[in-house]
């Protein structure tokens, strides 16, 4: 039941062989999108189910998370830096939280992952190719979810909010000094990296610019069709077709088959 | 002992660079002699009228804090470690190297790339992934490397300085529980990984074990003659 994991490239050699019961399903969107929203919802709702959850979250590494905030304040980073720092940051978490978690049978909730780094670290201008090798040694996830949104929505979401940062602006890019075109311009670039990766690893779109309940909807039911193409259960006895009742039973989107991988 | 590693090919080199300066680094593991020697060659560069950059590895500071908290408790993953050291690199190589390279200086590196290829795999990264994450540095124009039996090494260090890091003799890999044994184990490991890269990457083999003035002549002999095209007022962009 339980396959070996499978790698964007070489993995980790220095592994122990070992089961990987767990699931790993990331979350991906641009900044704003409302992805760790819909993380908690989507926590909740599996472990009233029953299983057990481990959440990561990009740049949350105790090692390094605070390195990569310090250097983005003194504004040292160029794209190879900020590239590779988020590279050290996410192996830290991978070997300490993700692969443990696993081995041990958890349903790991990603919010953000590799893709994440895969089309800010191109729109940088680092070499596509280089990135995806350096991330080689990233397991290729068993779901990839992918909070989609159009670039205006996106804009009026993020000013409302009314916090501008320098990096989500694209602003180290020297794209000019007004706050806004920079911001969509990057913003701009970003989508359309990230619907790219979306079609090249087979993610399940999602709209964003739905109302939060209805996002929730989607993504469950396509967790719930996953797990069930999986024959995956957390814990014994706990049944999925328990929660059914929360679940609109519209026509599936086509986007949801389950991937061939 | 250490003369049978076959080579490995990997493919994988680093492409040379168009700037007008000139990029000459020393390799080697610890105790070799290398920082001697590099040391001896910008005097005699600088003499000579050259305008010369001397940088050497973690002398960038941007991950130090990091390292030293992650090698304190031994929080470090190879993988992490790596990419770490590749960072710090990176910072180095845009902020120090390539200036100096694109304004037509020499510059001379203590310890290039090769260093990570070798301590990486080591520590047990993947040889390719290693390479392929250090496809941003330019080829060094001169690559001596500092070739040296390891009890040589060691005498030399103990010699000098009395002690052994922890890292030098790679103790937090369990390989010895006596740091001299664990020192001759990883810094056989790491004399292996160089020798195996050498032919690949064009690496000029110095017998290490030679005087210190003989090993110089022989560094000033090969300077001069990769130096020859080199133009001591170049244009610049």
């Amino acid at each position: 039941m339980s396959a070996p994991l499978q790698f964007f490239g070489a993995g980790l050699p220095y592994l122990p062989p070992s089961d990987y019961p767990g699931v790993l399903i990331t979350v991906e969107g641009t900044d704003g999108v409302g992805r760790t929203t819909q993380i908690v919802m989507l926590r909740n709702w599996l472990e009233v189910q029953g299983y057990g959850v481990v959440e990561t979250g990009w740049t949350r590494s105790p090692l390094i998370g605070r390195t990569i905030a310090e250097a983005k304040q003194g504004r040292v980073l160029n794209p190879l830096t900020y590239s590779l720092l988020y590279a050290a940051e996410f192996a830290d978490r991978l070997e300490k939280e993700i692969i443990p978690a696993l081995r041990s049978g958890f349903v790991v909730l990603a919010d953000r992952y590799v893709f994440t780094a895969f089309a800010r670290d191109v729109v940088r201008g680092v070499d596509r190719r280089w990135v995806r090798d350096l991330f080689g040694f990233a397991p290729i996830p068993h779901l990839m979810l992918y909070l989609r949104i159009d670039v205006a929505t996106l804009i009026r979401r993020v000013i409302a909010r009314g916090m501008i940062d320098y990096f989500e602006f694209g602003m180290d890019m020297a794209m000019g000094a007004d706050p806004y075109n920079s911001f969509k311009r990057y913003q701009t670039m970003l989508l359309r990296e990230y619907n790219q990766l979306a079609r090249e690893f087979g993610f399940h779109i999602v709209s964003a610019s739905q109302k939060p309940e209805r996002i929730q909807q989607s993504l469950r039911e396509i967790v719930s069709k996953f797990f069930a193409s999986r024959r995956f259960q957390g814990t014994p006895g706990s049944a999925l077709d328990a929660t059914d009742g929360n679940i609109d039973s519209g026509p599936p989107d086509r986007l949801l088959q389950s991937q061939a991988t | 002992m250490t003369t049978s590693a076959t080579p490995t090919e990997t493919g994988l080199v680093l492409k040379p660079h168009e700037w007008p300066g000139r990029l000459i680094i020393v390799e080697g593991i610890d105790g070799s002699g290398k920082s001697t020697q590099i040391r001896l060659l910008q005097r005699w560069l600088e003499s000579l009228g050259f305008l010369v950059f001397f940088t050497e590895w973690n002398s960038a500071d941007l991950v130090k804090k990091t390292t030293k908290r992650g090698k304190k408790n031994r929080s470090l993953t190879p993988t992490t470690f790596s990419i770490l050291h590749a960072t710090d690199f990176a910072h180095r190589l845009v902020t120090n190297i390539l200036p100096p390279l694109k304004a037509g200086m020499i510059v001379l590196a203590d310890r290039y790339v090769f260093t990570a290829f070798a301590r990486d795999v080591v520590r047990g990264c993947d040889r390719e992934w290693v390479r392929k994450v250090y496809q941003f540095a330019p080829k060094p124009d001169i690559a001596f490397y500092f070739r040296v039996p390891i009890d040589t090494a060691l005498r030399r260090i103990t010699q000098t300085r009395q002690v052994l890091k922890d890292f030098e003799a790679g103790m937090d890999l369990s390989l010895h529980v006596d740091p001299f044994e664990s020192f001759k184990i990883f810094q056989g490991r790491i004399l292996d990984e160089y020798d195996q890269m050498s032919a690949e990457n064009a690496f000029v083999v110095m017998d290490a074990t030679l005087s210190i003035a003989e090993q110089q002549r022989i560094v000033r002999a090969v300077t001069t003659e990769r130096l020859s095209n080199y133009s001591r007022k170049p244009r610049i962009a």
